[in-house]
């Protein structure tokens, strides 16, 4: 009997090593070790044994059945990590072929810079109005001291609907209707599209974008100004960039100023990209006229304020490296699908 | 306006400053440089030489070789000019030399025949016959007694091509800087240099101006003062070397002595001369007036020009001789054999000049200038200036006595001073003193807390001006940078952050932002079929467009949609799937302004695309949007569209917008193969109807019952009506109807369609029984019987 249960040790041991799939080891499970199996076979013939046998041949059946268990999960362990092995290997696929996805739709470039300015302004307190584009003469010169006969309006080519409509060629006008319904303090931008009879070219639109800006409270300086548009050129720029103050002339602002960034390309050297000059104007300001705060009902004497406008094709351009106004009209997919 | 530094020195002394150096010093101070140009700077190795002696060129009938002194050496030329004789004074292009253009000049044969060099033609020193106009055009340009002629010298300094140009931008605030005086000036008060004026003295005294000539000024409004002064037995001529090269750095043609000298006061001065041949003004009688109705004139360019009653002219006793402040006539132009000039130094007022000028349809420099507004003061110095250059050329003899009709103000006005407010305004703190000494270099003395504006400074009116005058002498760059005070918060309207939203959900959507110009041409409304009677064919119109493309502001932003899809299918891009946050705008009443409405326009094209692709992103928009209860009904009637293929967007009767294929006519005329799909919606509509409210639903306890459904139905039957039978007829416990298959073909009649719907059921506080859901699905079936839909059997 022992040499019975010998035989089913090796038998066992043998088959179980030549097994090649999961299925051959529940045979094998069912013929050793199930309930009609060998081993079962063996142990239900004990009875026949003598006392003195039967442990002795008990325990050897036992550990014979222990062995073959162990053996039995260690080949099922071995062969379930060879299938798992040999399913990845077949699902290994090339990592190195594009992703698939829909195509997201892209911001203008335009509305993107501008975005980022109205957070800007945002967090600096200031609300974002807008007002009509289709102007009266009134707004859009005569309340910002622009009277009739005024030569400044010839350098703003205006497009006339009739003598006292216009498109407006600035985004100022915003300001006085702004004054004309709050009351100080006001901080506010006033960002949109403007028209001048300019003739299309590269650096030239006959409809543009303008953010107009305002500031009116008590004891508001000319250091102020100087202190909120630095900030936002150095948010908008970079802390390392450098801007100028330089006087100037508009008739709505008094003093007036231009601010110039000091060339990227050049550090002020005077480059092709600044046209030799080592300077890029950027945007205008000054501070309110008093004859314009007294046209808007608000004393000059009590109340003093700020105003610029900045033109949003020439940041859009220079931010982006984008040579040529018109592209930003055309609207070719391949120019927006860039931003 | 283009600065001469050499005639500018004659008033203020600029040294050894560079001129980097002295455009960025008037930039900062308010006079901005848009440029500088040294005069022949390209030129290299070009020197004065002395041809010594030249012959024939054994080789050829028309060159010529020259042997040629330059100073330390001589040098053989061969030349093909003919003008050449030995002992003329030349321009040398040595070997190694460069021209103007970057022309490099080296040794080389000729036929045989070494030259070592070029001599230059006035061309070739980029000059004309105006800058010499003993010189020849096509020749070698022969020095004259005017030159440097020693042998070696530079030929730059000896030509006196070597002036500096500066080119100001000058802002109509300031007339006064349109002059070298005035440059001077700003010149003086910037970098704190002294400034040399200098008083014009005119010998003159034989006879009397009033012999020659009478002067009346009917319109003194226009006219506030009007000055004259006679010259006789004029010498007509060119002007001299110096006066010429002032006049070429400033950008004006040299003409002739006495026209010369006008154009010199005007741009030394700033004041517009005239110049009259007394010849041709008849009576000698010069009547500053206004137009009579029907008048006209030829005016100096040769052009006969309509004068009407609002326009000031100068006539004589025959009618108009010149424009008043605009240009002068041909008549009494200058001519040749001139013997008798009377110089006009007038003041205009400068919105009159400007209407007129703008009238005629004629700027020139003097129209320019009067309609800033001159200082009627300097009428005087610059008429006495203008003589005092006849005598110091030699150009005539100045009669004695001046013409002077002067109704206007020559006194300085007082603007208050107040050195607080401005330090407080400034943001700045400097003492009073200071600033006085600020003011002085501006000649704006302060007298009793005072300042008093000169009478050249028209553009200083209020405490304001005075601050800026400050602020620039102190430096801009000085003024310090503080932060704003006080707590403000920035506020995002709703409607803000609608337009936001809709803008990200777009392109989450796979559509890309646009932006297109607002006006475009009224054909395009015929483009996209409007009928002619058309209300949208009502638009604000441009009375002065650029062009016909852009001479109405839109009434519909759907033809620049379109437009830009042409342009994508033009560039030969596969797809496109754009939208534009747009607005239109509708004419009221003509005082009124137009109403400004905002449009959201979606325009697709490519595959992948069809009406339901397009429907399918708006619905989401609007869902996303928080607009409920949106229905899409046919609609055949909109000229755009496709008749089968478009559909009305509404929330119950209101119409908010409209979507489909567009009409394969409208593809046409925008030149698009292929088909096209668009939406317009009412920016305001939505905004009205949208709810950016959210409120949490508890999520569902108990399961769903999902039951399908296939009914046959006329092919005509929109599903639409099917789901809202189905809706009403269930009830409460329907989660969801969805449409999952159409079927047309075998075993379903002709005419007819399948279709088929997965009912989801629910209940919130039970697990419904299938008695309930049956129940239910033979009331979905009754309602359907009512539309004429039944069961697929």
């Amino acid at each position: 009997m022992k040499a019975a249960l010998e035989a089913i040790r090796a038998a066992a041991h043998q088959q179980l090593q030549q097994a090649k799939d999961l299925r051959e080891l529940d045979d094998l499970r069912v013929r050793f070790l199930g309930k009609k199996g060998e081993l079962t076979a063996i142990l239900k013939r004990m009875g026949s044994l003598s006392a003195e046998e039967r442990p002795v041949i008990g325990q050897l059946a036992n550990q014979i059945r222990e062995s073959v268990e162990g053996e039995l999960a260690a080949r099922t362990q071995a062969l379930k990590a060879a299938l798992q092995a040999e399913r990845l290997r077949a699902e290994a696929i090339d990592v190195t072929m594009p992703g698939t996805a829909p195509a997201p739709g892209r911001q203008h470039p335009l509305s993107i810079v501008l975005d980022e300015m109205k957070e800007i302004f945002l967090g600096m307190g200031f609300d974002v109005v807008q007002g009509p584009e289709v102007e009266t003469d009134y707004y859009n010169f005569e309340a910002l001291n622009l009277p009739k006969d005024h030569p400044a309006r010839d350098t703003q080519d205006t497009f006339y609907i009739s003598e006292n409509i216009l498109l407006r060629t600035q985004t100022s006008p915003v300001q006085i209707r702004t004054m004309e319904e709050r009351k100080p303090p006001i901080r506010i931008i006033a960002p949109g599209r403007v028209y001048r009879s300019d003739a299309v070219d590269a650096t030239h639109s006959p409809i543009f974008h303008q953010i107009e800006g305002l500031v009116v409270d008590r004891g508001i300086t000319m250091a102020d100004l100087k202190g909120c548009l630095e900030t936002i050129v150095k948010r908008l720029y970079g802390e390392k960039a450098v801007v100028r103050f330089r006087p100037h002339h508009f008739p709505f602002t008094e003093p007036s100023a231009e601010v110039d960034l000091q060339c990227f390309a050049c550090h002020g050297q005077g480059c092709r990209i600044c046209k030799g000059e080592g300077w890029i104007e950027i945007l205008g300001c000054g501070m309110v006229h008093p004859k314009v705060l007294s046209i808007c009902g608000i004393d000059p004497e009590e109340y003093s304020g700020f105003a610029f406008g900045i033109g949003l094709e020439r940041l859009v351009m220079g931010r982006y490296g984008i040579d040529d106004m018109r592209l930003l009209y055309e609207n070719d997919v391949r120019f927006l699908a860039q931003f | 306006m283009d600065l001469s530094m050499r005639w500018l020195n004659d008033y203020v002394c600029t040294g050894e400053m560079s001129p980097r150096d002295y455009c960025a010093g008037m930039t900062m101070s308010g006079s901005k440089v848009e440029g500088y140009e040294t005069e022949g700077e390209e030129i290299k190795n070009v020197v004065v030489g002395r041809v010594t002696a030249m012959e024939r060129h054994p080789d050829s009938d028309h060159l010529w070789v020259c042997q040629v002194d330059v100073g330390n050496e001589t040098v053989q030329i061969v030349t093909g000019a003919q003008n050449v004789s030995a002992g003329d004074y030349v321009p040398v292009a040595k070997h190694k030399s460069v021209l103007p253009g970057g022309h490099k000049i080296t040794k080389g044969k000729l036929r045989g025949v070494e030259s070592c060099g070029m001599l230059c033609s006035l061309g070739e020193l980029g000059l004309t016959v105006h800058d010499f106009p003993y010189a020849i055009e096509d020749g070698i340009f022969l020095l004259g007694e005017d030159c440097d002629r020693t042998p070696g010298r530079e030929i730059r300094p000896a030509i006196g091509l070597d002036d500096v140009k500066v080119e100001f931008e000058i802002t109509s605030n300031r007339p006064d800087c349109f002059s070298m005086i005035g440059l001077a000036r700003e010149t003086a008060a910037t970098f704190g240099l002294p400034l040399k004026e200098h008083t014009p003295v005119v010998k003159g005294g034989e006879g009397d101006v009033g012999d020659y000539l009478r002067v009346e000024v009917q319109n003194t409004t226009l006219c506030p003062r009007y000055m004259a002064r006679v010259v006789k037995d004029v010498k007509i001529g060119p002007s001299p070397r110096w006066m010429r090269e002032r006049l070429r750095a400033c950008g004006v043609r040299p003409i002739n002595n006495i026209v010369d000298i006008t154009n010199y006061v005007m741009l030394e001065y700033g004041q517009p001369m005239h110049a009259f041949d007394l010849r041709n003004v008849a009576g000698a009688h010069i009547i500053v007036r206004n137009a009579a109705p029907g008048e006209s004139i030829t005016t100096l360019d040769g052009t006969l020009r309509q004068l009407s009653p609002e326009m000031l002219v100068i006539a004589d006793e025959n009618g108009p001789t010149a424009i008043a402040g605009v240009m002068g006539g041909e008549h009494s132009e200058i001519e040749a054999d001139t013997v008798t000039v009377a110089f006009e130094s007038a003041c205009f007022m400068g919105s009159s000049v400007r209407t007129t000028a703008r009238k005629v349809g004629l700027r020139t420099e003097a129209s320019g200038r009067y309609e800033k507004g001159l200082d009627p003061a300097t009428c005087a110095p610059a008429v006495e200036r203008a003589c005092e250059l006849v005598e110091l050329l030699g150009a005539g003899t100045v009669v004695g006595g001046a013409i002077d009709i002067d109704s206007a103000s020559h006194s300085r006005w007082a603007i208050p001073f107040d050195p607080d407010w401005i330090n407080r305004f400034l943001g700045i703190d400097i003492p009073a003193e200071e600033m006085v000494a600020m003011l002085a270099r501006l000649d704006i003395p302060v007298e009793n807390g005072q300042a008093l504006a000169p009478t050249w400074r028209p553009d200083l009116e209020s405490k304001a001006d005075i601050a800026e005058e400050v602020a620039r002498m102190y430096g801009y760059d000085k003024i310090p940078t503080t932060l704003l005070r006080g707590m403000a918060e920035g506020v995002v309207t709703p409607r803000q952050k609608f337009d936001r939203k809709a803008g990200v959900l777009l392109r989450g959507l796979g559509m890309s932002e646009i932006l297109t110009y607002t006006f475009i041409s009224p054909k395009l409304y015929d483009k996209i079929r409007l009928p002619a009677d058309s209300p949208l064919r009502d638009s604000v119109t441009i009375q002065n467009p650029l062009g016909e493309d852009t001479s109405v502001m839109r009434t519909t932003a759907l033809p620049s949609m379109l437009q830009v899809l042409a342009t994508n299918y033009n560039n030969r891009n596969p797809e496109a799937a754009l939208y534009e946050l747009a607005t239109e705008y509708h004419p009221t009443t003509p005082e009124e302004l137009p109403e400004e409405k905002p449009f959201l326009v979606l325009g697709a094209y490519g595959p992948g695309w069809d009406f339901y692709a397009l429907k399918g992103r708006v619905e989401a928009l609007l869902a996303e949007l928080g607009v409920a209860g949106v229905e899409f009904l046919p609609c055949t009637h909109n000229p755009s569209y496709h008749p089968g293929r478009c559909a009305a967007i509404q929330v119950g009767d209101q119409v908010i917008g409209g979507m489909g294929e567009i009409h394969p006519e409208v593809c046409d005329n925008f030149g698009i193969g292929g088909r096209v799909y668009a939406a317009q919606l009412d920016g305001d509509a939505l905004f009205r109807l949208h709810t950016a409210e959210k409120r949490y639903a508890p999520l569902p306890r108990f399961p769903a019952s999902t039951r399908d459904l296939a009914v046959i139905c006329d092919e005509g039957l929109p599903v639409a009506a099917i789901e809202k039978a189905i809706r009403a007829h269930v009830g409460s416990i329907l989660e969801k109807v969805q449409l999952f298959d159409i079927y047309r073909g075998a075993q379903i009649p002709e005419g007819k369609k399948s279709v088929a719907y997965a009912l989801i059921l629910r209940a919130p506080d039970r697990t419904l029984t299938v008695e309930e859901c049956d129940k239910a699905m033979a009331a979905a079936l009754e309602g359907l019987r009512e539309v004429g839909a039944d069961l697929r059997s």
